[in-house]
């Protein structure tokens, strides 16, 4: 049966659903209903919730547990998860699966409040220092947050290491109809031999751990880290592709923008535009394929990358596009969002400006 | 022949890297011999800092966390809540704790997590080559105190048994020595009561052990035990600073 539930308190439940049974957070909006929500409902499932001294203590409070093999998570929003990428490094780098969201809202500094898309270089690229990867994925809507969260914990478990949910404001607080689904059975998981939960002595003693001081060792960790995320960028890339067949411009945008730009797909189609939409959901790993393939197709002339930051995913498209067509972009800041109209506009500009093929 | 004299059960086979004259070592038996006395072989987690200590991964036989700089108290939060049956200890040196770290183990104890920390003040940055600490007395030199350490400057020294005993969360609070065989067996005492403690469900529990750096005051194993005794400790006195 379908339920109306905040963003946010969805992302939450079906947390706890995923066999999520350690959350540990700290204030800042507009992510405060996830911490909320799991103060009550982490006790009644036999979890534990603290409500930590900082962002920097909750990640740490999410190693600890994490590395006893226990299904944590912790949430923010862009200043906090700026605060916890010393311990998303060290997850990475001790490969200690756990899940991590961020309501990502606009920068830099204390910034505003509003939705944006500004922390995706910060996610994607990396963050912390050193060489990593993190699962990464940008859901669109309630549903999807729900379905890619109640999974995310198999994701980290299955490579050993963070899955971030990069969402936003908007998503957070938007209240939509969503279908939860059932409690993961927890005595299924498969058993973590590598954790750190006490039972170890002697030869069977395990040691969760990032330092490796000699330089062989060290370089062998780092191509073991990059051969679990070419195994990403082989098994989990999600997209979505609407209208690809026939378009002739194609918006690449992901998360709640996307189903903006989905809106300004049919606004062109009706003006005689033939646009498509092409929707990355994991941005790590990047689904470059299906913009490659797009852009040696004849009829595609030119991208459009929407999204609310000054230009960050386009990085990846124009990687993906390698200069085949031009790709154009265009955002709002700050915490503006762009109605259809808007984008439809400005691919209306792009069409013009690299001929049609009508 | 009878044994009079072992190794801890709870000490791998791993010859420590610690400099000669060094109280680690020290320190590292007495945790694994409270340990042993209180049976907790194959129920304890550990958590290694960042800093001279950061290698007792190799040597405690238990499962072991090495974890971010200052933040054991935060891993030891999440590794005991989520496993509360286990016995869980941090062990963490004075820049780690006292400084980069203040946020994780002041909280720690607000809470009263009930865990064990091991707190070994030596008065300096032990691994990253003799900067001064958060500990380091007035006047003690240090790379980046050459003149020795000014109030002006710097500020004073940091007592976190007085501290931390401010607060209602921890139930044990004792600063001991480790500076020669009557010290050295107070400091048992007070070890072994920290995890008595957390075996008990009492809560939060700490032991300061002010500890030598031989390398890095540049003096020797017999002068660093004396700077212990006749310096430290009239900044830093012993004695039980909370017991409830």
């Amino acid at each position: 049966m379908k339920e109306l539930m905040k963003g946010n308190e969805a992302i939450a439940e079906a947390a706890i659903r995923g066999g999520c049974r350690a959350f540990f957070g700290y204030p800042i909006t507009p992510q405060n209903e996830i911490p909320e929500y799991m103060s009550v409902r982490m006790p009644a499932v036999g979890g534990c919730f603290i409500q930590a001294e900082s962002e920097i203590s909750a990640i740490n409070m999410v190693y600890g547990a994490a590395a006893t093999g226990v299904r944590t998570m912790t949430s923010s929003s862009s200043p906090g998860i700026s605060l916890k990428q010393e311990g998303i490094s060290y997850l990475c780098g001790a490969e200690l699966p756990c899940v991590i969201v961020n309501m990502v809202r606009g920068g830099p500094g204390l910034g505003g409040i509003q939705p944006a898309q500004s922390d995706y270089f910060q996610t994607v690229k990396g963050g912390g220092h050193g060489d990593y990867k993190m699962l990464v994925y940008g859901p669109a809507t309630v549903q999807e947050a729900v379905d890619l969260m109640y999974n995310a914990f198999d994701k980290a478990d299955k490579y050993r290491l963070p899955v971030t949910i990069l969402g936003d404001g908007m998503l957070g607080q938007i209240m939509e109809a969503v279908e939860m689904p059932e409690m993961k059975d927890l005595t299924k998981i498969p058993k973590k031999n590598w954790a750190t939960d006490g039972t170890g002595v002697g030869e069977n003693r395990r040691i969760i751990n990032s330092l490796y001081i000699d330089p062989d060792v060290l370089e062998s960790v780092n191509h073991r880290l990059f051969a679990t995320y070419e195994m990403l960028k082989k098994d989990e890339i999600l997209f979505e592709e609407y209208k690809l067949e026939d378009a002739e411009i194609i918006i690449v945008a992901y998360g709640t923008v996307a189903r903006i730009s989905k809106s300004a797909v049919e606004i062109l189609r009706q003006r005689g535009i033939k646009a498509g939409l092409i929707r990355p959901i994991t941005l790590f790993p990047f689904p470059s394929t299906v913009i490659s393939t797009a852009a040696h197709k004849e009829c595609v002339k030119c991208f459009l990358t929407v999204e609310l930051s000054m230009g960050q995913m386009i990085e990846d498209v124009k990687l993906a596009v390698n200069g085949k067509k031009t790709t154009a972009f265009f955002g709002r800041v700050g915490g503006n969002v762009m109605l259809p109209e808007h984008i439809a506009e400005a691919a209306e500009q792009e069409v013009k400006k690299n001929g049609s093929c009508i | 022949m009878a044994v009079v004299f072992k190794k801890s059960n709870m000490l791998t086979d791993v010859p420590f890297h610690y400099c000669p004259g060094c109280s680690h070592g020290i320190a590292h038996r007495l945790v694994a011999e409270a340990l042993e006395e209180i049976s907790a072989e194959g129920n304890v987690i550990g958590i290694a800092p960042v800093g001279c200590a950061v290698f007792a991964y190799n040597y405690f036989n238990c499962d072991m966390q090495q974890v971010a700089h200052g933040r054991a108290p935060a891993a030891a939060t999440g590794a005991k809540r989520t496993h509360p049956e286990k016995i869980v200890f941090a062990y963490q040196g004075d820049g780690d704790l006292a400084s980069i770290g203040t946020a994780e183990i002041i909280h720690a104890a607000a809470r009263g997590e009930n865990i064990t920390v091991i707190f070994i003040n030596n008065a300096i940055y032990g691994m990253t080559g003799g900067q001064m600490a958060p500990t380091t007395l007035i006047g003690q030199k240090s790379t980046t105190s050459q003149a020795g350490r000014n109030v002006a400057l710097n500020g004073n020294p940091i007592r976190v048994c007085e501290m931390l005993a401010t607060l209602d969360g921890p139930v044990y609070l004792e600063r001991v020595a480790l500076c020669d065989p009557q010290s050295v067996m107070k400091a048992k005492k007070a070890t072994r009561k920290a995890f008595e403690n957390q075996k008990s469900g009492k809560g939060f529990s700490l032991v300061e052990m002010l500890s030598t750096c031989p390398t890095n005051w540049g003096m020797t194993a017999v002068d660093s035990a004396a700077f212990v005794k006749n310096e430290m400790t009239k900044i830093f006195p012993l004695g039980v600073f909370k017991d409830i």
